[in-house]
């Protein structure tokens, strides 16, 4: 019998650590593996390029990748000035109240309502109250709430990350507060607030929950011409595809899974390579 | 003028400020007054407590008692999978290794938590499903246990990223001592730094529950949508957040269906506003220490 030492103990436990974390990592390696394995081989610019035919089993998925990106657009360019200037309130100009503390209590908990009940609050605002109707703009607007917590908290943490002191040199030299923070804050914060931008097109580009009723079709058969008309997205079009379709080939969803990965993690690389490049050369 | 510029700019970051709040108190009024005519119509009782889930039935029944056993045994399931295996992983990358492979370790996690919804439930369709009917020998694998296995991949990332900063946040000093009293990094690990890291890790538990609670795509996919009360985690479930996803696109405005898929949409909103409010708590703790 070999007795339990602290050291062998030590030892033990590491070991199961390390399985655990062999655990996590794992799965995702083959989750990628699987996916490019079986996906690569429908992938070419005619897929990337043309309309699906035969209902959808043929033919390539270029509309649900134009309306993905019709719809990260809108939301960004919604999402992320007012994001950034929700961050600015809370870090350059909020005092410690019950207002601030009633905006953080409402920052944490948007970013905990679950997805589908965005849906459903979009399509009851946004497509009937609003009159929208299931467009691209309207899908925006749910996402874009959705997305706000998430801008507003890495923006902040950018923000907070710029050294007191430079705020204070700058207002010595008698600079008001609005310019030292586009002169001085932002610049300094861009890196971070960033980083925080592309991380959440990536999420969003994936979502499709929210947009379920408020700016997903099944299928159309022309590229979207304006804000108010519906579109495939790519996330929509792969949970079609393999769960409504009947014999469709698994390739084609392999390839689309493909597709929608790759956007995905192109953008969570951007995002942490920004991140890196900026610690590296940061000022402070 | 630059005056006027600063009390302009004042005025608009506030508004932009508050948004979130007006956001989540619109949210919140809004499921309340379409949940309101429902209860009001159908009873909060036979609501909640009801055992049958059939919209198109007559006369129609509205209980989302299975709904939420199925969000229950999906959820615990996956909290069982995911909290001990995040936990140690968190404590593997923070305590255990170098820095260059942490760094490694941590992209990883990260990516992660990028990989869409719709994306893990294809693969859990594709892989996990009939392994879990042959490994159990079941006569289907949509069941809430294949549900559980890939939503504790989804709940994964939350946990072992906060629980692993607030380990790391715990004060050097507290190591160093009980390193100096001569015990093992490991006792030391075990006893002083995830005594200390406690509440931000429990706080990081539930911000993973909460995420799960919420999921739609993934347990719409993989976990057969039957809406029978479950006896076991190898049956087949289905769960409040893919009653709404599936159901929604077919309901006429304003009509009784509509209005109980907003009240499941409200009681989602309570019951994650509640988790979120106490890990905000938590985490609030931890940080005055």
């Amino acid at each position: 019998m070999i007795k339990l030492t602290p050291k062998l103990s030590q030892k033990l436990s590491y070991l199961i650590l390390f399985l655990a974390t062999v655990l996590v990592i794992m799965p995702i390696i083959v989750m990628i593996f699987i996916i490019v394995k079986n996906g690569i081989s429908v992938i070419n610019w005619e897929f990337l390029s043309s309309m699906p035919r035969n209902g959808m089993r043929e033919g390539g998925i270029l509309p649900a990748i134009v309306g993905t990106f019709a719809i990260v657009m809108c939301t960004t360019m919604l999402t992320l000035p007012t994001g950034v200037c929700a961050a600015i309130y809370l870090n350059e100009y909020a005092r410690d109240n019950t207002l601030t503390r009633l905006i953080k209590l409402g920052i944490v908990n948007l970013a905990g309502v679950p997805s589908v009940v965005y849906g459903l609050f979009g399509f009851g605002i946004f497509v009937m109250f609003l009159k929208l109707g299931v467009s691209i703009i309207a899908g925006a607007l749910t996402l874009s709430i959705m997305e706000l917590p998430v801008i507003i908290t890495t923006s902040r943490n950018a923000l907070n990350s710029v050294p007191y002191s430079f705020r204070e040199a700058s207002w010595a030299l008698g600079v008001s507060r609005w310019q030292t923070i586009r002169c001085i804050v932002l610049p300094n914060a861009l890196s971070g607030i960033m980083t925080g931008a592309v991380l959440s097109i990536a999420r969003i580009s994936g979502e499709t929950a929210p947009i379920l009723f408020t700016a997903a079709a099944f299928y159309v058969p022309h590229l979207p011409h304006s804000i108010f008309d519906q579109v495939m997205t790519l996330p929509y079009h792969l949970y079609i595809i393999s769960t409504q379709i009947p014999n469709m080939p698994s390739n084609v969803i392999f390839g689309t899974a493909l597709v929608l990965l790759f956007m995905v993690l192109t953008m969570s690389f951007v995002a942490i390579f920004i991140r890196i490049y900026f610690r590296k050369h940061r000022k402070w | 003028m630059g005056k006027i510029v600063d009390t302009v700019v004042e005025k608009i970051v506030f508004l932009c400020g508050i948004l979130s709040v007006i956001f989540v108190i619109l949210i919140f009024g809004f499921l309340f007054i379409e949940s309101f005519a429902f209860f009001k119509n159908f009873g909060i009782l036979k609501f909640i407590f009801g055992r049958y889930w059939c919209p198109n039935s007559e006369p129609v029944l509205f209980g989302i008692f299975s709904l939420l056993m199925g969000s229950f045994f999906v959820t615990l399931g996956a909290c069982l999978i995911a909290v001990p295996v995040g936990v140690m992983t968190a404590l593997y990358i923070s305590e255990v290794v170098n820095k260059s492979v942490r760094d490694i370790l941590k992209f990883l996690v990260e990516l992660m938590a990028a990989i869409p919804s719709v994306v893990i439930g294809f693969i859990g369709m594709i892989i996990l499903v009939p392994c879990v009917r042959k490994l159990f020998n079941i006569p289907t694998g949509l069941t809430a246990f294949s549900g559980s296995v890939m939503l504790a991949f989804m709940a994964m990332p939350t946990i072992v990223t906060i629980s692993e900063d607030a380990i790391r946040s715990v004060p050097w000093q507290y190591r160093e001592g009980a390193l100096a009293l001569g015990a093992t990094k490991w006792q030391t690990v075990r006893r002083i730094v995830l005594k200390t890291a406690r509440p931000a890790i429990i706080a990081a538990i539930m911000l993973g529950i909460g995420r799960v609670i919420g999921e739609t795509m993934t347990v719409m996919m993989i976990t057969g949508n039957s809406s029978r009360i479950p006896h076991s985690i190898f049956e087949p479930v289905r769960t409040m957040t893919a009653v709404i996803a599936a159901e929604m696109g077919e309901t006429v405005n304003g009509s009784m269906h509509y209005r109980a898929l907003f009240s499941i949409g409200l009681m989602l909103f309570l019951i994650t506003f509640t988790i979120n409010f106490v890990a905000d708590l938590f985490l609030g703790k931890n940080k005055n220490k």
